[in-house]
């Protein structure tokens, strides 16, 4: 025996200042909710999809990231002997590289953000088959040349196509703009690893990873086997794919905490404002109630009647949440790589799931503000509700 | 206060919707203060870097190194109080999330560039003449336990190839600067030296100077730069301050972010109360109307209104103040170092409660018109 | 018929045996009805005067299944209502009572259509068998025309008008009336009891009514006087008839 939902709707409409108030309560808290994880998400997922599953990263034996350690000539020769690496023709698909970071301006603010530079070999992009060049062309080997990532131009100064810069003491040229899929190397800049080691005046020799292409995903266990057997090698191998999403854990962390705190305090407030409307609802409609019950409604018809309310009211609320984030999705920012101490640009995430998440945690803080009062309505006495005024 | 009785007695006649306005209040503070602290985190280095400081670094990044023989160089310059040099050690103790700082330092200088950095005389002696010495800050020893007298092994990979080094632990240091750095590990350079590669030894991180007259600052940061220009080690020459400015902008506008989930929390808790404010109000118009036929001033009422809504948010206002200085410390351990220094300062304290003094007023303000500007003859007969 | 004297026959529509009604208030006992006896007969329209704190409310809301007595119990139409659950109660109520209130007690948000059909949703009647019943019920009050109408766009009269539309659409057992003239000007007072009247002639509704306003007293068919929780018969219509304006 439902008490009529046209009832609820029109109540919300008769009391709308109150209503919109509890909504916006909910909203701002389901929106802030949503921007911090799509920021996390955003994150997570540029790191995340830098990696491939068939792509090997081998790096020195306990570092952290590719910028501690080294892998020496004769390592990366048993690298690209190994079992399990892919070929093009007889040419094993491994490209042993080197990292620095150099500092660009930021279009942003103007200030140094270190960039990182990465020195590759000539069959790169064999290696990493998922980035592509979109413009100009790739980096003739020998030559001072670099190719930049999408995000490149647009994030620093001084990194447009066919730019001339100076870093690390040398002069290079941009030839080209690649394409990694909103992958954390569309944040890079490209080179020759044997050009940046004679700039930077690095032993040649030395490299700091070497990323194997493999024939499957599944021929992980077989090469890392068989690398990690070798008395001559003194070297960590990880799936490109989870080496990334290690990386990605520091930041994401801290914004999950920092996020959660403030949704998860700024839940209480919302809870408490609309349990304020919900209860003063019920104070100002006493004698409704009352009316219902004495007309025969029950009491869990009246309980279920305020429920669809305060629901109605963090449905609309959760609603208008996730419509003022939405604009954010793909929104591109930077932040600080911890790992590496590069500088990073990524875009906000809001992703179907996110938005759910959003509407459930505005439901579910529709339902503990609204049960409390929901429950004092139906459990007034109603012979005297009837009178008051 | 003569309506006093009046005012407390209106106060709690709805105690749950006493108890959830408080509340609201304690959670909106609690936010102020959260966001305010984790702002300060970010820009903790800025506010305390050394005016009289400036940080020498290899112009082409921060990572690549620069010759120890330029510290004389730059001693040629005048204003130079002292100079000291630093190299970043980023060995890992037990497990990757235990992250802090561990700098190689000159030890002859450091306590001259740094003085806020206090370490005990008689510990800073032991460290000077202990080759594999230690001294830690306050914050990071009380993290993990140490004691002076331990042993500490940390694993790194960045020199020398992968092994435990092992330190004794000869000293703790104290930051003199509230919200100063806590969190650094410093070990002799001449120790860490010996142990590098024939072909990286002779080479610092950075170079960190002290001036004699923070107004000098520009004239010897051209000066550094320009005796290394055109060398194979350029350098890039800047205050503590713009240093560690440019490192916090990297993290991405944070300052930003934090303005915004501020004023978005702020606007619906504000909203939210003062909305209560204003349902309390209208529920006690014929009782107001009642005070004002019996004689009370319009002036009178309008500030037991306001008195009431202003009452309230000092009560919540603390109680949010209150939990988030209680919960600060938590959180900083949660967060596992992954931020600087979280503190809360009295400052935060006394701007958060002028907020929400200021969100009680704003909040009862409309309601408290509303209450002024009561006709009796109206307010009466509306029931 | 109407007696109080508790010797009804067994066959009568509502009969309360020896209720008392005890209420401890600030910790003092307070008697308001003591060994009250009533039977009324089916289409019976019966009319409660006594002053104020005498438990006319009391009365009605104990007959209405709104409250239970203390000892004693009440029947009606063979049911015993005194022993029944507070669900079963509200069950009962939609099934045998039609309220009438003072203050009229409309939902403001729903119009008249939707504040008459709300019985109706309690029972297992289709869509177009509420509308056919509300619409009866609206025409009998004389506002079929209103129906769509909001609370706040009608007058007091037809306010109550409404209400009592919305007490008879289910067909009740019986009605309850609490000062169903109390907040209305004469004429429109007037207006409701006669409404109340052909109720009771024309549809043979049996009605219990509290009042204070001798003008609604004379249109029942039976006057009782509650004084200090106790019912002693009045004079019938005939007998007061012209005594009051």
């Amino acid at each position: 025996m439902p008490i009529p939902v046209v009832y609820n709707f029109r109540s919300v409409r008769a009391r709308w200042p109150s209503a919109i108030v509890a909504v916006l309560g909910i909203a701002g808290t389901v929106g802030v909710f949503i921007a911090m994880l799509s920021l996390a998400m955003g994150f997570k997922a540029t790191l995340v999809s830098s990696g491939t599953a068939d792509n090997a990263l081998v790096i020195r034996a306990g570092a952290t990231s590719e910028m501690m350690g080294a892998v020496t000539l004769d390592e990366v020769k048993i690298i690209q002997d190994a079992p399990g690496v892919a070929r093009n023709g007889s040419a094993p698909l491994v490209s042993p590289e080197v990292v620095v970071i150099a500092p660009f301006p930021l279009r942003a603010t103007g200030t140094d953000a270190n960039v990182q530079v990465r020195g590759v070999s000539g069959n790169a992009l064999l290696v990493r088959d998922k980035i592509k060049i979109v413009q100009g062309r790739f980096f003739q080997p020998g030559l001072s040349e670099l190719v930049v990532g999408r995000n490149v131009p647009d994030t620093y100064n001084g990194l447009n196509l066919g730019n001339t810069v100076t870093f690390g003491g040398g002069k290079w040229t941009v030839v080209g703009i690649f394409d990694a899929g909103g992958s954390a190397f569309d944040s890079e800049v490209w080179c020759d690893s044997r050009v940046l080691d004679q700039v930077y005046k690095y032993p040649e020799n030395i490299f700091q990873s070497a990323t194997a292409h493999l024939t499957s995903p599944a021929a992980l266990q077989e090469f890392k086997d068989s690398i990690t057997a070798d008395p001559r090698m003194n070297v960590d191998v990880s799936r490109e794919i989870d080496y990334y999403a290690k990386q990605s854990t520091r930041m994401t962390t801290l914004i999950t905490i920092l996020g959660g705190v403030v949704a998860s305090i700024m839940a209480f407030g919302a809870i408490f404002g609309a349990l304020n409307t919900m209860y003063s609802a019920v104070a100002e409609r006493s004698r409704e109630i009352a009316t219902m019950r004495a007309i025969g409604f029950g009491a869990p018809s009246v309980i279920i009647s305020f429920l669809i309310e305060a629901l109605l009211i963090s449905f609309i609320g959760g609603l208008l949440g996730c419509l003022a984030v939405l604009p954010l999705n793909g929104l591109t920012t930077g932040a600080m790589n911890w790992q590496t101490f590069s500088h990073l640009a990524f875009a906000f995430r809001v992703t179907p799931l996110l938005l759910a998440m959003g509407i459930i945690f505005a439901l579910a803080m529709g339902l503990i503000g609204g049960v409390p009062p929901a429950v004092r309505a139906a459990s007034r006495p109603v012979a005297q509700s009837l009178r008051e005024l | 206060m003569k309506y006093s009785s009046l005012l407390f007695a209106n106060l709690f006649r709805k105690k749950v919707r006493l108890m959830l306005t408080i509340g609201s209040f304690a959670a909106a503070l609690f936010l102020f203060t959260f966001l305010a602290v984790v702002k300060s985190a970010f820009s903790r280095g800025v506010e305390v870097a050394g005016a009289d400081r400036l940080v020498v670094i290899n112009r082409t990044s921060i990572i690549q190194p620069l010759p120890i023989a330029d510290r004389d160089k730059i001693l040629t310059i005048p204003g130079i109080k002292a100079i000291t040099h630093n190299n970043w050690f980023g060995g890992v103790y037990q497990d990757e999330k235990n992250f802090f700082p561990q700098f190689a330092i000159d030890i002859e200088n450091q306590r001259m560039v740094f003085p806020e950095m206090v370490v005990p005389d008689d510990q800073w002696k032991t460290f000077l003449n202990d080759r594999q010495g230690a001294i830690a800050g306050a914050r990071t020893a009380k993290r993990f336990g140490w004691k002076v007298g331990d042993r500490i092994p940390i694993k790194t990979t960045l020199f020398g190839g992968p092994g435990a080094w092992e330190f004794n632990l000869d000293g703790i240091y104290h930051n003199d600067r509230p919200g100063g750095d806590e969190s650094q590990f410093w070990l002799q350079y001449k120790y860490f030296d010996e142990s590098m590669p024939a072909d990286q030894k002779g080479l610092i991180g950075w170079y960190v100077i002290r001036l004699d007259n923070p107004e000098d600052a520009a004239r010897v940061a051209g000066a550094v730069d320009a005796v290394f220009a055109n060398s194979t080690y350029e350098t890039k020459t800047e205050t503590e301050s713009a240093f560690a400015a440019s490192w916090v902008k990297q993290f991405g506008n944070i300052e930003f972010l934090i303005l915004t989930i501020g004023s978005v929390v702020f606007f619906t808790l504000l909203l939210v109360t003062g909305n209560t404010m204003a349902i309390a109000v209208r529920e006690r118009t014929a009782e107001l109307a009642v005070l004002k036929a019996v004689g009370f001033s319009d002036r009178a009422v309008l500030f037991m209104v306001l008195g009431e809504s202003i009452l309230i948010a000092a009560i919540g206002g603390t109680l949010g103040l209150v939990f988030a200085a209680a919960a600060v410390p938590v959180l900083a351990n949660a967060l596992n170092g992954l931020l600087p220094v979280l503190v809360v300062s009295p400052v935060t304290l006394l701007t958060g409660v002028g907020f929400a003094l200021a969100v009680g007023a704003l909040s009862g303000l409309i309601p408290a018109f509303g209450a002024m500007r009561l006709r009796v003859v109206d307010a009466l007969r509306r029931v | 018929m109407v007696r109080v004297d508790g010797s009804g026959s067994g066959g009568a529509l509502i009969q309360v045996r020896g209720v008392d009604k005890n209420y401890s208030r600030a910790g003092e006992e307070i008697h308001v009805l003591q060994s009250l006896n009533l039977d009324v007969d089916k289409g019976e329209f019966v009319a409660f005067m006594g002053p104020s704190g005498s438990g006319k409310t009391t009365l009605l809301n104990l007959l209405g299944g709104l409250d239970v007595p203390t000892h004693g119990s009440i029947t009606v139409d063979g049911d015993e209502i005194t022993h029944m659950s507070a669900g079963k109660l509200t069950q009962w109520r939609a099934r045998h009572v039609g309220f009438i209130f003072q203050m009229y007690n409309l939902i403001p948000v729903l119009n008249a259509f939707q504040n008459v059909e709300l019985p109706l949703l309690l029972t297992k009647l289709s869509k177009s068998e509420r509308r056919q019943h509300v619409e009866a019920a609206l025409t009998i009050v004389g506002l079929a025309e209103r129906m769509n109408h909001y609370p706040r766009q009608l007058s007091g009269g037809q306010e109550q008008r409404v209400a009592i539309a919305r007490a008879i659409v289910a067909d009740p057992t019986f009605l309850l009336c609490d000062e169903p003239t109390g907040d209305l000007d004469r004429k429109s007072a007037d207006e409701i009891l006669d409404l109340l009247t052909r109720l009771s002639t024309e549809y043979h509704k049996t009605i219990l009514m509290v009042t204070h306003d001798p003008a609604a007293a004379e249109r029942a068919h039976t006057l009782l006087h509650l004084n200090k929780g106790v019912l002693v018969e009045g004079a019938h219509l005939d007998q007061v008839a012209g005594g009051v304006a």
